[in-house]
């Protein structure tokens, strides 16, 4: 059954790929998205077996991969719980994203490429997911990065699309360095790359000391910083983070299918798996934690000052993926994963909502000119509502809330209990969890409150005027500079701010994954809080999946009764702030930015973290290259070598003229010739 | 002869023959001679592949005659040579298609210059006959000479000449080299000289002496600069094989005589290798994001999986030896289909420039698709042949020394960065330029071409087990002939202590760790 689950999004991705001449747009899409329904069908008894407690982890042998002396490795597809919950996960938001993609893409002519691909990514993750070692997992890995390329550059023509594209790859490869390092040496010490193995081994090790490029290391301590890279970059964790919000300029559904809801939480998926490791490695853990922290604030931050709709919510993705992090950080796997596995549904929502906003929007995605939509599309509207309230964990401690609710006030509970940094890390994420309600609201109100500022739109106006864009949609996107003459005169005749556009609500394709996420928004944390976080049930649901830390988990329930009840706070906070600037006193952010401009200046500009590696590395890199070759290659090597040794043979100065005349060719084949006639005259005589 | 069918010997026959037709064929026939030869040829490795005992005698297949003086007409293959005469078996009838419209002037010599050079290299990997191998081995150039001179580009003689001037000089090193190892031994055949230990003084200029030679054919940095020259004269097939195969033959030269004949000396002297490998994985492939002819950005691209190779295969441990060699068969699929491509286009348009492409994924999908998956394999990506060959190398290395390891392996983010960002120009963006618009997709001879060679770059990724199982033998030999002489790694691995001891051990361990993690 797991290989059915595995296998059909592949067959289909190559059905659909490499038949899309043959069989056309409709059945490539029917084959992609009837593939994927029957892998989530497949999927749920799974989990489902898990939460009941009735199933037990299996290894299915697929193909022998490879061996070299005492390196082996097999292609497997493991299932245990930790495997499951990414199988809904994943099959769940692809299903849908499929669908939803029916109508999205409803336009593009490049369709069955389009289906092939999310298949194709589908089934890396899944390989990923399912890995048994640590390259296939490597090899998932690459998939899923593979993929998120070719979906990112989805629209090739656009030069901004491909550069995305190979940042994302780059960057991420710059990840891998650590992975592929970590690997090499999880080998070296332990003489294998079966995850099972290792962890098993795991504890052994701890204390023991290695070299590494020169430096006398706690060995598992480094393992694990090597392996963390590699997560950071999947990730987009602070420092490596920087693809993920450029990936925007991909289709929205594949924002929401990987770069919210499963490809970039592929580190913490790592992390997890690999938790015996880290609970040997208290050092690296602490970085863990720092760096959750670090890029959980990070985010958020930025993403109270942008205007793209979905920069938004990337930014969001980056900060909540850092939550999940503090908590592995911290030693809470189980809520780390709990919150994975509600971001899922939630975030995806949030984008897929996000999209039949830009859809409605005729691909405007600037919520400068929102405003008001919520009576034009009201499905759209309700959905995001709901996916902003289980972002933004509303709930009420002891009774019920939304998704977000039990797993982000698990992670807080747990980095309080953990005590020393994580208390730390608490107050961070409290901090961060008013500044994800400021956003989020800030997001909403200022796209279905309000007055409509549609007329300033360059997308609408072109809507209204029947000029229609040749190319796919989002043509535009990203283009947050260019937008200096939306401020012209209003072209618009109603002087209502609407330009005579009326926003369409999608069609059902769109909008049932938008209920069907709904549901998973709202529920999704109050029907499995306790298999994923509670002591007792926690162990197990886990049965040793990941490193389940009941004493850990019993004290984030014995927190204090104010700690529990922070985050509801700062979630409030940040609510009545939104709603203070953006319904009540609009004018407030346009004073509040001219006050503290400085400040607006470095989050808007994320920072200046594109800058910055621009300066660093992307320049220099060209210009290091340009001076290897020009100065090493052919003003040294070949200046001084072989120019150098012809111009001596040739008494100087009219080398180039005899080389083209062909003296030289010939004159080289007689030594040549020579040097062949001197050694079989050598071979025969001195032997 | 001892034993059986001279298989090798009629494989070395039928391309010579049909070499010596050619010339006196006309256009059409040259050509479907050289295919049908090469066929022919291709089926006899099939067979000797499939005959191969693995885990039999490690030399099969042996022919012994006795000719005039020391000299000896002594074939016979192991595992490495079998994979390497299928490799270049496998490329020769690509390259004749290859070049079946682009060549249109002497095309009985041309085609002849292929069957020789296809008869030289199957002598070079199976000669068992230290004169017999350096015959083979030198006289390669002869026929690459000829066709980089004669249907090579506009500055096609200087890029010949350079790769003359260049080969030649490393050449009489060896050979002078060959005269002392056989003066010492006193016998030419290799098995013998295998087991021979040279005194470790003799070793080192020895060493020295083939390294000369080998490092120019790898090519190893700082005596590249022939390769992209000779690439962006050469022909299109000629490129094909230049990158497919002779390349492959200093890494084999490295690995059949310098490291198991002189093991001190390659233990002492590997730092050299190291130094040269590292320097070139990351100057060659900073020089190749740079570049904006197509076929020098491949051909330095070339280099830095090469020095991958040099580097994996001084790591002395099966893993290195084994990736090295994957890497070796990897490159030699992949660099071909890559210089094919290049050609692809080329053909229709008349130009290497990346600049002036562009858009191509819309009027020619089906050649984006493969071009895709060759650069996907040429950046190792797992699921291709490249990762397979890197991944198992690096690991080795890293068991050697983990700093050479590091460097080596930053090598996967430059080359990401140069081959996408090639594709990116070449393939994606707008289709504005009206002569680029007119390109027609590939036609059935292309797709010929280029299918097999997908095929086998998605099996060796795969399911590599079937070129490694016949190589396995061969690779624990030269590493247990390597064991006595192989330094330790650098990684010193120490237990931890007792639990008792294990507050103070942790303290001492913590401090630097710590420091190292947040560099």
């Amino acid at each position: 059954m797991i290989q059915a689950i595995v296998f059909l999004p592949l067959l289909a991705a190559l059905v659909a790929g490499l038949g899309q001449r043959v069989i056309g747009n409709m059945p490539s899409k029917i084959i992609t998205t009837g593939a994927l329904f029957t892998s989530c069908a497949l999927s749920w008894p799974i989990f489902l077996s898990f939460v009941t407690g009735s199933g037990e982890p299996t290894v299915t042998p697929v193909l022998h991969w490879v061996s070299s002396g005492a390196l082996q490795f097999n292609w497997e597809l493991r299932v245990d719980t930790l495997t499951a919950v990414m199988l809904v996960v994943i099959t769940t938001v692809s299903a849908l994203v499929h669908l939803y993609s029916w109508g999205y893409m409803e336009e593009d002519p490049d369709q069955p490429r389009f289906f092939a691909y999310l298949s194709l990514f589908t089934f890396a993750m899944l390989m990923l997911v399912t890995a048994n070692n640590l390259v296939q997992m490597f090899f998932g890995w690459e998939g899923v990065g593979l993929a998120s390329y070719l979906l990112i550059g989805f629209w090739y023509k656009k030069p901004s699309a491909n550069a995305a594209a190979i940042k994302a790859f780059v960057v991420n490869r710059v990840g891998d360095l650590g992975f592929m390092l970590g690997i090499f040496g999880t080998f070296l010490v332990f003489g294998t790359v079966s995850i099972p193995e290792i962890l098993s081994a795991a504890p052994g090790m701890a204390g023991s000391t290695i070299t590494f490029m020169g430096m006398r290391l706690d060995t598992m301590t480094i393992l694990c910083l090597l392996l963390f890279i590699g997560a950071m970059g999947k990730s987009a964790q602070l420092g490596l983070h920087t693809w993920l919000p450029d990936a925007m300029e991909g289709p929205t559904p594949v924002s929401a299918l990987i770069h919210a809801a499963t490809m970039v939480t592929a580190g913490v998926f790592m992390v997890c798996r690999l938790s015996p490791m880290f609970e040997t490695a208290p050092i690296a853990q602490g970085v863990v934690m720092f760096v959750g922290a670090a890029t959980c604030f990070f985010a958020a931050t930025v993403a109270t000052t942008q205007w793209d709709i979905k920069r938004v919510i990337a930014y969001s993705t980056c900060s909540q993926l850092g939550y999940m992090f503090f908590a592995a950080g911290a030693g809470a796997y189980g809520a780390a994963m709990f919150h994975l596995f509600t971001h899922a549904f939630f975030k995806a929502l949030l984008f897929l909502g996000a999209g039949s906003v830009i859809h409605a929007m005729h691909h405007e995605q600037d919520m400068r000119y929102y405003g008001n939509l919520r009576k034009s599309i009201p499905i759209t509207y309700w959905a995001m509502m709901l996916g902003t309230l289980a972002i933004t964990g509303v709930g009420i401690a002891g009774v019920a809330g939304f998704a977000g609710f039990y797993s982000k006030d698990g992670i807080l509970e747990a980095a309080f209990a953990s005590g020393g940094g994580g208390v730390v890390a608490f107050w961070v994420g409290i901090f961060v969890a008013f500044l994800t309600s400021f956003y989020s609201w800030r997001l909403v109100f200022l796209t279905f409150y309000g007055k409509p500022r549609w007329e300033q739109s360059e997308h609408i106006q072109h809507a209204v005027h029947g000029d229609h864009h040749d190319a796919p949609s989002e043509e535009d996107a990203g283009h947050d500079h260019a937008h200096a003459h939306h401020h012209d005169a209003p072209h618009g005749v109603q002087g209502d701010g609407t330009a005579g556009y009326h926003p369409h609500e999608s069609p059902l394709s769109m909008l049932i994954p938008l209920v069907v996420l709904s549901i998973g928004a709202v529920f999704a944390g109050i029907a499995f809080h306790h298999q994923f976080i509670y002591p007792e049930e926690g162990m197990a649901f886990w049965k040793g999946s990941l490193a389940f830390d009941e004493h850990l988990m019993h004290a984030a329930h014995e927190v204090p009764t104010w700690v529990k009840w922070t985050p509801f706070t700062a979630m409030a906070i940040g609510l009545f702030l939104a709603w203070n600037s953006y319904i009540r006193n609009t004018t407030l952010p346009a004073r509040f930015v001219a006050q503290f401009k400085l400040l607006h200046q470095f989050l808007y500009n994320k920072w200046y973290f594109d800058e910055l590696y621009h300066l660093l590395f992307v320049k220099p890199a060209f210009a290091i290259g340009r001076f290897f070759w020009k100065r090493g290659d052919e003003g040294t090597i070949d200046r001084f070598g072989p120019d150098g040794a012809a111009a001596l043979v040739q008494g100087g100065t009219r080398l180039a003229v005899r080389l083209q005349s062909g003296y030289v060719y010939g004159y080289a084949f007689v030594m040549l010739l020579g040097l062949v006639g001197l050694a079989s005259w050598a071979m025969v005589n001195f032997l | 002869m001892s034993g059986g069918f001279p298989i090798l010997s009629l494989m070395l026959a039928v391309p010579l023959v049909a070499a010596i037709v050619c010339i006196f064929a006309g256009d059409r026939s040259a050509r479907l001679i050289a295919l049908g030869a090469t066929l022919v040829t291709f089926v006899l490795g099939c067979v000797l592949w499939a005959q191969f005992d693995i885990g039999g005698a490690q030399w099969q297949f042996t022919e012994r005659a006795d000719l005039f003086g020391r000299f000896q007409w002594a074939l016979g293959i192991d595992g490495m040579a079998l994979m390497l005469i299928m490799l270049s078996v496998f490329l020769m009838p690509l390259c004749i298609l290859a070049s079946w419209d682009a060549i249109k002037q002497r095309v009985g010599l041309y085609m002849a210059m292929f069957l020789i050079m296809e008869t030289i290299m199957i002598g070079v990997f199976c000669a068992q006959d230290l004169l017999l191998f350096y015959i083979f081995f030198e006289a390669g150039l002869i026929p690459m000479y000829f066709i980089i001179g004669i249907w090579g580009g506009a500055n096609r003689i200087y890029a010949a000449f350079k790769f003359f001037l260049y080969t030649l000089l490393g050449s009489v090193l060896m050979l002078i080299a060959m005269i002392a190892m056989i003066r010492e031994a006193g016998t030419t055949d290799i098995p013998t000289l295998l087991a021979y230990n040279f005194p470790p003084e003799m070793q080192t200029w020895l060493w020295l002496a083939f390294f000369a030679s080998l490092a120019v054919k790898m090519p190893m940095w700082p005596v590249h600069t022939w390769l992209p020259d000779a690439h962006v004269q050469a022909p299109t097939a000629g490129s094909m094989i230049l990158a497919g195969v002779l390349l492959k033959l200093g890494a084999y030269g490295f690995l059949r005589f310098m490291m198991p004949m002189f093991p001190d000396a390659s233990a002492q002297l590997m730092w050299i290798v190291f130094g040269l490998s590292m320097v070139a994985v990351v100057y060659t492939s900073l020089v190749a994001l740079v570049q904006s002819d197509m076929k020098k950005l491949i051909a330095y691209s070339s280099v830095a999986h090469m020095a991958i190779v040099t580097a994996g295969l001084f790591a002395f441990n099966q893993q290195g030896i084994e990736g090295a060699l994957i890497i070796m068969l990897s490159h030699g699929v992949v660099s071909a289909a890559l210089f094919f491509c290049v050609g692809v286009i080329y053909d229709r348009l008349h130009t290497r420039e990346i600049d002036r492409y562009g858009g191509l994924a819309v009027n020619m999908p089906a050649y984006a698709l493969f071009f895709m998956l060759f650069t996907m394999a040429s950046i190792g990506l797992p699921g291709t042949s490249g990762f397979v060959g890197e991944f198992l190398s690096l690991l080795g290395i890293y068991e050697a020394s983990s700093v050479v390891a590091f460097v080596c392996t930053t090598g996967i983010i430059l080359g990401a960065a140069y081959m996408l960002y090639l594709y990116r120009r070449v393939v994606f963006g707008e289709l504005t330029k009206d002569d680029v618009k007119a390109m027609a997709d590939l036609n059935p001879r292309e797709w010929v071409i280029l299918a097999p060679l997908a095929a086998v770059a998605l099996w060796m990724g795969v399911y590599p087990e079937s070129f490694l199982a016949p190589m396995r033998g061969d690779v624990t030999t030269v590493v247990a002939r390597l064991a006595p002489a192989k330094p330790a790694g650098d990684a010193h691995l120490a237990a931890g202590k007792p639990k008792a001891a294990k507050a103070h051990e942790g303290e001492a361990a913590h401090g630097p760790s710590h420091a190292g993690g947040v560099q």
